[in-house]
């Protein structure tokens, strides 16, 4: 073996791995080592040199680091799993990422190759049980493909439509040797069916798109992720301000377009504010970048932008008539479309739109929030929280944010100037993200102030993450919105299911600030309204780690909404006041007078401003 | 868009040509992209392309009308597919090849060697009791034989799946 290690360059495919991964790029592993893994873990520790090995407390956690990483810095991190229960641990991680076009490189150890399919000890089938959940897999059969497939899975993850991409490696595959790349020397990749292009589309189809942004006196402007992943936040401002067309941001593309700037409506959809809701609804020429169109964002697919040119651009190709069918279809890189864009187009003639989208957001102003008609006397409203926080931090802050209710109001809440800033798992919809996202972005960003926005339930799903955050030195302060339920499930159960609320209820829960005082964070609760701006300032000027405890009303809810079955404009402004006397029947009774009482208590907001 | 017309999507077969590397797991996640849209595989034939390295999958498929640029933009996503094209059995060369096994005794021979004539099927296999018949052509024809041989007993039938190739200078 030794002789054979004199050769030039010959290394074991652990070794390779790792120094393909730097090449690629990695500077952070987050990870848990077991059996399958060691070899790869023994790389890691003898040839790891400039890589930062971040050990998680469970493979999620350690996936969903990696993607806040990357959501933080646009740069990729690697996970380093063993097989069986490490591999499947990552599953909600990597639908997670993929959801959201995240790129991320999972490496998963596995059984030796001659015990594959034979229910060896943790021997999974790890690359067929991801295929449905990532960009692209490998399982690696040889130490020699290691170097060329280590660096397609970089390059893979990484360009057009980023996501994460698995690679299985065999033990016995981690521990042969075989010829590495010499020094500085590039390895050949053989990806003949993918060639992303930032330009797939011609002259021609732009100036259609200018021709169409030419005619409009509604124009809005619809911007997501893809904008925020292609970098296009500069040209995408220079557009709209040159047009005069009002943006709206989606969930992932807040911060693309600064929050407070005169054209932002803020984010449209099902729980999107009225400005952006009338904008989509009305507009005349809907030019939708890097958005994928889902009914979250168009409520009512097949409705949305019936009555307006539809330009949907984006670098997936399979997202042209997915959801929507649009009118011209741009497939690109979002910067390249937005600044080819740019000197075809002219300003369009849309003052009387301005003014009516601005009387719609004054006329609805006052009615974000939560449930007014159960407000409890004394009970701290999460968005005067949110918005104390805002206050008290600096632009730059990042927030990530864990899924339900508190996620919503912090969409509502959370300012953002530029993109990065707003870290939360949207497709996914993924409870436990908010943390272990946070470790991420504050690891990828060490000098940027990191605040986590948690509820109780999401953040017992992965609040193991507290002893990384302690250990890895983190100074990032968590707030829990402890309302004791699962808020967001409880609020469709109220306002859709006549109150019936089915699971709900979090019994149980421990007292956070103590519980984060034994993981060694400091502890702090927030109990009363008057305590507020006291506590989180106390919190931000803490050193290190600290977890927030802050008892919010219990029956708070998020509006507006859209309820479901009905399109944009038609919003409900406040909790429906509940008939006498529950219907007699089942479920299909109860969701049948639910939707009935929502439908009574839509605004269509089309007809409230004039 | 009437109430009517939206009642029940249209549901129709298509025929896929997808050019492919060879590499492990490549026909799992084509697939896939069939199975996650609810779309039924009728036929499909996987072979070695002109080029080492490289697959040529032929499926045929049903599903709603609406879906089907879905499939095919979806597959032609997929890293290892190089192109993925739809074709019309109009605009191809279109073949399948079936094997027939029939339990017949001499009584009932000569009218199986008669049909087995009209659709020039060949005799592969002859016993006693049985007999295999080998047939090419376009699926309708191989339909039209298999039904006539229903009379029969048909022990087993084997089909190949649809294959098919563009005519003149289109690409498969």
């Amino acid at each position: 073996m030794e002789a054979k290690k004199e050769q030039k360059n010959v290394k074991t495919g652990a070794e390779l791995l790792v120094d393909g991964l730097a090449a690629g790029g990695v500077k952070v592993v987050f990870g848990v080592p077991g059996g399958a893994a060691i070899p790869l873990y023994d790389a890691l520790y003898l040839h790891g040199a400039g890589m930062r090995f971040v050990l998680t407390r469970h493979e999620q956690g350690a996936a969903h680091m990696a993607d806040g990483y990357a959501r933080a810095t646009g740069r990729l991190a690697a996970v380093l799993v063993t097989g069986g229960p490490g591999a499947t641990n990552t599953v909600t991680g990597i639908m997670t990422a993929y959801m959201d076009s995240v790129p991320m490189v999972v490496v998963t150890g596995q059984s030796d190759r001659a015990m594959l399919g034979k229910d060896a000890f943790q021997e999974t089938d790890v690359f067929n049980l991801m295929m449905p959940i990532v960009k692209h897999s490998y399982l690696v059969k040889s130490a020699a493909e290691i170097p060329r497939v280590v660096a397609e899975a970089c390059h893979i993850a990484t360009t057009g439509r980023p996501g994460p991409v698995l690679l299985d490696v065999p033990r016995d595959v981690a521990e042969e040797l075989a010829a590495g790349p010499g020094v500085g020397e590039a390895v050949a990749m053989s990806l003949p069916g993918y060639h992303p292009v930032a330009r797939a589309y011609g002259r021609e189809t732009l100036e259609q798109v200018a021709a169409a942004l030419k005619a409009a006196r509604r124009p809005a402007i619809l911007a997501g992720h893809g904008v925020v992943l292609a970098g296009a936040s500069a040209a995408l401002r220079a557009l709209a301000e040159k047009l005069e067309a009002p943006v709206t941001t989606t969930l992932l593309g807040k911060g693309v377009f600064p929050d407070g700037h005169r054209l932002c409506l803020g984010m449209p959809g099902v729980y999107g504010g009225a400005g952006a809701n009338l904008a989509l609804s009305e507009c005349d020429v809907l030019l939708a970048v890097g958005a994928r169109l889902d009914e979250r964002v168009t409520a009512i697919p097949e409705r949305f932008g019936r009555d307006a040119t539809v330009i949907h651009v984006d670098v997936d190709a399979a997202e042209f008539g997915k959801m929507v069918q649009a009118d011209v279809c741009v497939e690109g890189d979002a910067r390249a479309v937005l600044e080819d864009l740019l000197p075809l187009v002219e300003k369009c003639d849309s003052g009387e739109w301005q003014k009516r989208l601005a009387a719609c957001r004054r006329r609805f102003e006052a009615t974000t929030g939560g449930g007014a008609s159960e407000r409890q006397p004394g009970g701290i409203r999460p968005l005067a929280v949110l918005r104390e926080l805002r206050a008290q931090t600096s632009p730059e802050t990042v927030l990530a944010t864990d899924v339900g209710l508190h996620q919503m109001w912090a969409a509502q809440a959370w300012s953002c100037a530029a993109p990065g800033q707003f870290l939360t798992s949207g497709g996914g919809g993924t409870m436990g993200f908010g943390l272990p996202a946070a470790i991420g972005a504050q690891l990828g960003r060490p000098g940027t102030p990191v605040v986590a926005v948690v509820g109780d339930g999401g953040f017992q799903m992965t609040l193991c993450e507290l002893a990384t955050m302690v250990v890895q030195k983190l100074p990032i302060k968590v707030f829990v919105m402890n309302n004791h339920y699962l808020g967001m499930v409880r609020q469709l159960q109220d306002i859709f299911r006549e109150g019936h609320f089915s699971g709900v209820e979090l019994e149980g829960n421990p007292d956070f600030a103590a519980l984060a005082k034994a993981y060694g964070a400091t502890g702090l609760s927030l109990r009363r309204h008057a305590d507020i701006r006291k506590v989180v300032r106390k919190a931000l000027a803490t050193e290190g780690p600290v977890v927030v405890n802050v008892e919010v009303a219990r029956r708070e809810e998020v509006f507006p909404i859209v309820p479901p079955g009905h399109p944009l404009n038609e919003m409900v402004f406040e909790r429906p006041r509940r008939g006498r006397g529950r219907p007699a029947g089942g479920s299909a009774a109860a969701a049948a007078a639910g939707a009935d009482e929502a439908a009574k208590a839509v605004t269509d907001i089309t007809k409230e401003v004039h | 868009m009437s109430s009517q017309m939206r009642e029940k999507p249209c549901r129709t077969v298509r025929n896929l040509s997808i050019y492919v590397a060879n590499r492990p797991g490549a026909l799992a996640r084509i697939a896939q992209t069939f199975s996650r849209r609810g779309f039924n595989i009728d036929s499909l034939v996987v072979s070695a392309g002109a080029t080492p390295g490289f697959s040529r999958m032929t499926i045929t498929a049903e599903g709603d009308e609406a879906g089907w640029d879905q499939i095919i933009a979806q597959c032609s996503k997929l890293v290892d597919v190089v192109a993925c094209r739809c074709h019309e059995d109009e605009d191809a060369v279109v073949r399948e090849l079936a094997l027939v096994k029939i339990r017949c005794d001499l009584a009932a021979r000569t009218e199986v060697l008669q049909i087995a004539d009209h659709f020039r099927a060949k005799t592969m296999d002859l016993t006693e009791t049985s007999m295999i018949l080998q047939a090419t052509g376009s699926p309708s024809k191989l339909d039209a034989m298999v039904g006539l041989l229903r009379k029969f007993e048909i022990v087993e039938l084997v089909r190949t799946g649809k294959v098919l190739m563009a005519r003149g200078e289109e690409a498969t």
